[in-house]
């Protein structure tokens, strides 16, 4: 698989703070390659760099074969970004804001309405043609945003967040013309926060403070993760928190409504026998239980710097493994 | 480079559909100039009567008289007191007592016959807009040469000399100005704040990873706004004829072609704004900084030669100095605007620099 994206070592600093550190990326062409991070990890930062909107302070970034950002004008023919604010006209009506992008983009005057007409049925927007981009709901102004993003059928599309204002179901179907378009070729890099649709993704990096914490497919990820996971199920769930932290080898604890996931250090040989003996005192009626590792694990468990040794494992086979 | 026709008309045909749904802007562009020609032109127009004056009557003739008593008849003055000499009228009105003097030189009626200077001086405090309009009112009367049914002199009996305010300020002279003030004021904004507007809503950046260059970007924004100059320019014309018969004794394609180049210099200078602005407020703050030194520097509120060097050599770099020569010259004494060259050079070389400034400084990044 060629690679449509390769990054080393890639680096950007504002003033004293590094907001993205290192970044090694090897994106394979037509899949779709999530950024998976809290607030302020470098996720935008990462994008703008490859988008050629950042100058990196350091390091080099190949995007299409392209250096970037010495070539970024060459770049932007084949792109499409679409940042995490609504950055098309509010006070313009779709179809104004799909025409203007459609001239900017240099579609040929007779391919005109006929790619925005699909492009309004694609993205189910053609009973809103007249209304105001500002006026529209944010699932709706989302799907304008992705029209208008790939209006010009770009071989690579960014995504800020594209989803954050978004009900579930809208995801879903969001999902879906994504996957469509890597079907026809498209290599897309996604940034989230949300498990499931980095669940969906193909590969995926785990950011935390512009570092890479973790890197691969999901399932590899879950499957890799260093800790023993247990769920534990508490009429008081609160009490129960501050027992099971104080238990050795304990290093995380998640609140799920009533439930509560413990990730334990692997070196722990009976984690369940610690944990039930830590609970029979302080909070009798809970019950606990050994469980697989879910990505909500393995982004709590690489936040937390516990994927960072494996990361330098020599048999990694993750794509963004380096030559 | 290649610059794409359907790019720059995409994005012209995008501002002026966004500047019509805008209404406050909208209602700026025409607002603005109405608004300051009313409000200029109520302070000249007023109607003024029995204005306190005092007269030197040095040629003591049947015609002097018969002139002083036209002048009184008209009711706009009432004569409070008459005096021997021209410096005694001037203590008068430095003393407040009269706002206006009449001086008749002994050689009135040679003067009046002979026709090659002006026969007398309307001593006139030209601090007051509305009583410097009244004396030109009355600087216009005629003068019956024959006392009886002669012919009626046509050309200006007096020469109206404002103290205080040697530039004569009227709408004659204040409506070319007003233009460049309007335009100044009007032009550098917009521009400034049509581009910063698009970076604070995160348009810019995702405008600036599309093919569009910057050439493009700027051609395309600058353009609704030239029509909006000429606009505001016509409505500012239109009024001033209608309202206050201000004349246009040159040609109007060379008003036209003039304030033409002086939108340019201001756009341009507007597009030097919105690359170095990081938003709206700081947009405004340095179109202020440029348009008070414009007003007060540039012959619009104070006279040119009055002023210290420095200030003229500032004068000099800003493009509305320069306009007001070219606008009075077209509009007041009827030149054409080849005769004016250095004005359009100076104006032209403005523009270009900026331009220049503008797209060096306005970089396709977020950096
Ligand atoms: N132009 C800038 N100047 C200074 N600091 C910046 C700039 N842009 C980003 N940062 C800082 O860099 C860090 C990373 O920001 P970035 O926007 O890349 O995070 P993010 O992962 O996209 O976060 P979010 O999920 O909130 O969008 C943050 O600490 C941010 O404050
Ligand atoms: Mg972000």
């Amino acid at each position: 698989m060629a690679a449509a994206i390769e990054t080393h070592d890639l680096t950007r600093r504002f003033g004293t703070l590094t907001a993205v550190d290192h970044l090694n990326l090897s994106v394979p062409e037509a899949s779709i390659y999530g950024l998976l991070g809290p607030n302020g990890s470098g996720k935008s930062t990462a994008i703008r760099m490859l988008c050629g909107l950042l100058t990196p302070s350091e390091g080099t970034a190949s995007v299409l074969g392209l250096s970037v950002p010495d070539q970024a004008e060459a770049l932007r023919r084949k792109i499409g970004y679409m940042t995490q604010r609504f950055s098309l006209y509010e006070d313009l009506t779709v179809l104004e804001n799909l025409s203007f992008m459609a001239e900017i983009q240099s579609l040929p005057r007779r391919e005109r309405k006929g790619r925005i007409d699909s492009l309004l049925q694609v993205f189910d927007l053609g009973k809103q043609i007249r209304q105001r981009a500002g006026t529209m709901s944010g699932g709706q102004r989302q799907r304008l945003a992705l029209a208008a993003a790939t209006i010009h059928r770009p071989q690579l599309l960014f995504l800020d967040e594209p989803t954050s204002a978004v009900d579930p179901q809208s995801r879903r179907d969001f999902w879906e013309t994504l996957f469509n378009l890597v079907d026809q070729g498209t290599t897309i890099v996604v940034s989230t926060h949300y498990m499931d649709e980095a669940e969906r993704c193909h590969f995926l990096a785990i950011l935390d403070r512009g570092m890479v914490a973790a890197q691969g497919a999901p399932r590899t990820l879950q499957e890799d993760i260093d800790a023993t996971i247990v769920e534990v199920e508490a009429e008081q769930p609160n009490r129960t928190r501050k027992a099971l932290l104080a238990v050795d080898g304990v290093f995380s604890v998640t609140q799920l409504g009533v439930r509560l996931r413990v990730l334990m250090n692997k070196s722990v040989t009976t984690p369940l026998v610690h944990v039930q003996s830590a609970l029979k005192s302080r909070s009798p009626d809970a019950r606990a239980r050994l469980t697989t590792a879910t990505l909500e694990d393995v982004f709590v468990a690489a936040t937390q710097g516990r994927y960072r040794k494996q990361q330098r494992g020599p048999k990694q086979a993750t794509p963004g493994a380096r030559p | 480079m290649i610059i794409s026709a359907t790019r720059i008309l995409a994005i012209f045909r995008k501002e002026l559909k966004q500047l019509t749904r805008d209404r406050l802007t909208f209602g700026m562009i025409i607002g603005i100039p109405m608004l300051q020609m009313i409000l200029f032109g109520y302070a000249i127009n007023t109607d003024v009567r029995h204005l306190h004056a005092a007269v030197a009557d040095q040629a003591q003739t049947q015609l002097s008289r018969a002139m002083i008593q036209d002048a009184q008849a008209s009711q706009v003055l009432d004569i409070v007191a008459e005096r021997a000499t021209a410096e005694e009228l001037e203590q008068l009105m430095r003393d407040g007592i009269v706002s206006i003097g009449i001086f008749i030189p002994h050689d009135f009626e040679r003067r009046l016959q002979q026709g090659d200077r002006v026969a007398a001086q309307l001593l006139v405090d030209g601090s007051d807009p509305v009583i410097l309009g009244a004396a030109q009112q009355l600087a216009r009367m005629p003068v019956r040469l024959d006392t009886a049914t002669g012919p009626v002199a046509t050309k200006a009996t007096f020469e109206v000399r404002a103290f205080y305010n040697p530039e004569r300020r009227s709408a004659v002279n204040i409506v070319p100005g007003l233009i460049g003030v309007i335009l100044t004021m009007t032009m550098v904004l917009f521009t400034a704040v049509a581009i910063v507007r698009e970076r604070e809503r995160g348009n810019l950046e995702m405008l600036i990873t599309t093919p569009v260059s910057t050439p493009e970007l700027m051609i395309g924004k600058v353009l609704p706004y030239i029509l909006i100059g000429l606009i505001q320019v016509t409505i500012i014309l239109g009024l001033g004829a209608l309202l206050f018969q201000v004349p246009v004794n040159g040609s109007l394609v060379d008003i036209y072609l003039a304030s033409l180049l002086f939108i340019g210099a201001n756009l341009t200078l507007g597009l030097v704004i919105s690359a170095v602005a990081k938003n709206q407020f700081q947009a405004m703050q340095m179109t202020f900084f440029f348009f008070l030194p414009s007003i007060l520097l540039s012959g619009f509120m104070f006279p040119f030669e009055g002023m210290p060097l420095v200030a003229r050599y500032i004068a000099e770099i800003l493009p509305l100095t320069h306009f007001l020569r070219l606008i009075r010259g077209i509009m007041l004494r009827g030149a054409e605007i080849a005769a004016l060259a250095p004005e359009v050079l100076a104006l032209l070389a403005f523009m270009v620099l900026t331009m220049l400034i503008a797209i060096l400084k306005f970089r396709k990044s977020l950096d």
